[in-house]
């Protein structure tokens, strides 16, 4: 199995050395392929991962939790590998007949988004790969600095923003996240000896001996720090700017696997944190950024104007469930937050491709100017309301299951007030994601357009269908059966976090 | 007795160890109020060579020979290729004058001496001794880091900005030499290549701005929002 976890950051790495050199097309299939290579291949190490923890070459190592985080960035890998072939299948027809120049232009733009999907795809199945917490933080960075290149990608006055307002926000926040890696490394070696390389295992063995003082501090400091990329109130602002300016391939990436990844890293010092202080401080610490990042998202989410910073204020909300899952301790909250990654990656990668093909069709980001889209579009159409309606946590997805988990979980550990806030601003951010939706799909569309600028039905490209519909597929598979290894695996994971818990 | 435990004098090395701390904290508060774009740029170079100095120091104090190694690398990339990155973007934008700041001059420095009095004090009573330098030095540098944040807040345009975040890291890394100072030489190197990439790619974004926006001032990057 170490084989496997060598290949899984070997992969993407030569591929993305291979799109240096060879030409749009053959880039394209490159990395479509290593996309479901590395999918196929994380889905391999399930079973393998359930009982014990696999390392290689040292330096890495997987457990459950790791490859929990492995597995839904690498769907969404192959996912948005796929959805970008008919996301610059149209820009590379519109060049066909143009200039040679404007053909060495668009050849220069697909070359660095392949370079740059498959790098940022690379580092983030890297971070929760690295044997512990110090290259956690090295691979987190290279995730930041890579996705802040391709969030600068299209080159508009948004997107120079946007890009310098995340590069320095959440480099900002990385600095802080390493203060909270050399406190942690300060508590370790009071134990441990001066020299030792942050390593889980050992940190993990000798967890309850360590001071009490040190660990709080970089546990804080680490939820702050990382928070910052994970979109936690109040150092959040970075996140709306950069998913709705982004490419849409890297806003799913982005969204679905990014924050996510940086929230394992919260992970990890929970882990140490929750055996060396007991789960009442990093609990309630989480939940206090829990609920506050979940009630600024749901209120941004009913008064928005743009489908890709609604979108993206739905992952803020999403993120404040995960804290304030983890918060409850319950290892059935803890299964259903791990539940949760996956079924969250799958859905609002779904979302954002949905979006990606209805900023296609209508030309442009705001809300007012969608309409009818049910009828423009046969395929995205529905299946944009789908992910809508399973990123609320509708039956039968995913997400009701793993939402279904976490207030079941708070309820059954007397987390009674904190549930139901849980539920009450998760049916506010409801509320707020339905009527955009329904305004962009069943609102007929308004005679102020011309009848010319009124767009035939159709999809513009299937390429940007079929990711979708097997993102929906797999929201189905988890919300009504589950593998039972995958169950297993949660189930192993979510012990894990909640050793030392009562 | 004990009072003689507790009020020993300081001896030669926490003298010297506290000294280029302290050098490193007044050289934020120069950055902070640098008026012209290569002075900031010089004044961090100043700052990474006293980083620089501390680690050899603590090297030669302590007998941490890795440290040395680290002492040169920090030296090579901190006090000699990043600022030359950013002198040759300023010769490219033929800009000198730092973006005024949204505060005058007086009131940043007194808000930064405020936070930075905040972070010293605080950092003091949590009790964390390490065996390699004074408690002092950590204070410092997290008052380093605080300062750092102000610089970046009241400064409005990329160049500072930037100097801003590479302060930021340069007092992190005062912080662990303090309470990391055996962290393996892998990670510590890994660190700093990281570091490296980060400068390149703020570099890259920079031009992109300067491009776009004829500029150096983030004045005009408040499209988004909502």
């Amino acid at each position: 199995m170490a084989v496997v976890l060598v290949l899984l950051v070997a992969l993407p790495l030569a591929t993305t050395i291979a799109c240096t050199a060879v030409s749009h097309r053959v880039a394209a299939a490159l990395t479509a392929l290593t996309g479901i290579a590395t999918f196929v291949s994380t889905v391999a190490v399930v079973p393998s991962a359930l009982g014990h923890t696999q390392t290689a070459l040292r330096y890495l190592r997987a457990d459950a939790l790791s490859v929990v985080f492995v597995l839904g960035t690498c769907f969404l890998y192959a996912a948005t590998a796929i959805y970008a072939i008919g996301y610059l299948d149209a820009e590379a027809r519109v060049v066909r007949d143009q200039s040679v120049e404007q053909q060495m232009v668009f050849a220069r733009h697909s070359r660095r988004f392949y370079l740059g999907l498959n790098a940022f795809a690379w580092s983030m199945i890297c971070a929760p790969l690295v044997n512990g917490l110090a290259l956690l933080w090295i691979a987190v960075e290279i995730t930041t600095v890579v996705s802040a290149l391709l969030v600068a990608l299209d080159d508009t006055e948004g997107a120079t923003e946007a890009a310098w307002k995340y590069v320095l926000i959440a480099s900002s926040g990385l600095g802080i996240a390493l203060l909270a890696t050399i406190f942690m490394y300060y508590a370790g070696s009071q134990v441990l000896g001066q020299s030792y390389d942050l390593a889980f295992d050992p940190l993990m063995h000798k967890a309850a001996h360590l001071p009490q003082t040190p660990v709080r501090l970089a546990f804080v400091l680490a939820v702050v720090g990382y928070g910052t990329k994970v979109g936690l109130f109040p150092v959040h602002t970075w996140l709306p700017d950069a998913h709705a300016e982004a490419p849409t391939p890297v806003s799913a990436l982005l969204s679905g696997s990014l924050l996510a990844v940086s929230f394992y890293a919260i992970l990890r010092y929970y882990q140490i944190s929750v055996v060396a202080l007991g789960p009442r401080f990093p609990q309630t610490v989480l939940l206090v950024f829990g609920v506050a990042s979940l009630l600024l998202a749901a209120l941004y989410l009913l008064e928005q104007h743009d489908i890709k910073r609604l979108l993206a204020y739905s992952s803020v909300e999403h993120m404040g469930i995960l804290a304030i899952g983890v918060s409850f301790g319950a290892p059935l909250a803890l299964s259903g937050v791990l539940l949760h990654v996956l079924a969250h990656a799958a859905a609002k990668g779904n979302a954002f491709m949905g979006a990606g093909v209805l900023v296609r069709k209508f030309g442009t980001k705001e809300l007012r100017a969608m309409a009818d889209g049910i009828r423009l579009l046969p395929w995205s159409g529905p299946l944009f309301l789908i992910a809508v309606l399973a990123l609320s946590a509708m039956p039968p997805f995913g997400l009701f299951r793993s939402e279904f988990q976490i207030v079941a979980g708070g309820l059954a550990h007397a987390r009674n007030a904190a549930t139901a806030v849980l539920v009450c601003l998760v049916t506010l951010a409801f509320l707020g994601l339905t009527i955009a939706t329904t305004r962009i799909l069943f609102r007929p569309r308004p005679d102020a357009v011309e009848p010319d600028d009124a767009a035939p039905a159709g999809e513009p490209s299937r390429w940007m269908v079929a990711p979708v519909v097997a993102g929906v597929l797999v929201l189905l598979i988890l919300g009504l059966l589950p593998p039972a290894d995958l169950v297993d695996l949660l189930n192993h994971a979510a012990a894990d976090l909640a050793v030392g818990a009562p | 007795m004990l009072l003689a435990a507790t009020y020993s004098a300081p001896t030669v090395f926490d003298g010297i160890a506290n000294t280029v701390a302290l050098i490193v904290l007044l050289l934020e508060f120069g950055m902070l109020r640098a008026a012209l774009l290569r002075a900031q740029v010089r004044l961090y170079a100043g700052q990474s060579l006293a980083v620089s100095v501390l680690a050899a120091v603590v090297a030669f104090g302590r007998h941490v020979p890795e440290l040395y190694a680290l002492a040169a690398l920090s030296l090579l990339l901190k006090v000699v290729v990043v600022p030359l990155l950013i002198i040759g973007l300023l010769r490219e934008a033929n800009e000198e004058i730092a973006g005024s700041g949204t505060l005058g001059v007086t009131q940043e420095v007194l808000i930064s001496i405020g936070v930075g009095a905040f972070g010293f004090f605080a950092v003091g009573v949590l009790g964390i001794h390490s065996e390699v330098l004074p408690t002092a030095a950590l204070s410092l540098s997290v008052a380093v880091v605080l300062v750092a944040f102000i610089l970046m807040i009241v400064r409005r345009d990329v160049v500072s900005q930037a100097i801003g975040f590479f302060s930021l890291e340069n007092g992190v890394s005062v912080a662990s030499l303090v309470v990391a100072a055996g962290m393996p030489l892998i990670l510590e190197v890994a660190f700093l290549f990281d570091l490296l990439v980060a400068v390149v790619v703020f570099g890259v974004l920079m031009r992109t701005h300067h491009r776009r926006s004829q500029s150096l001032s983030t004045e005009n990057l408040d499209r988004l929002r909502g």
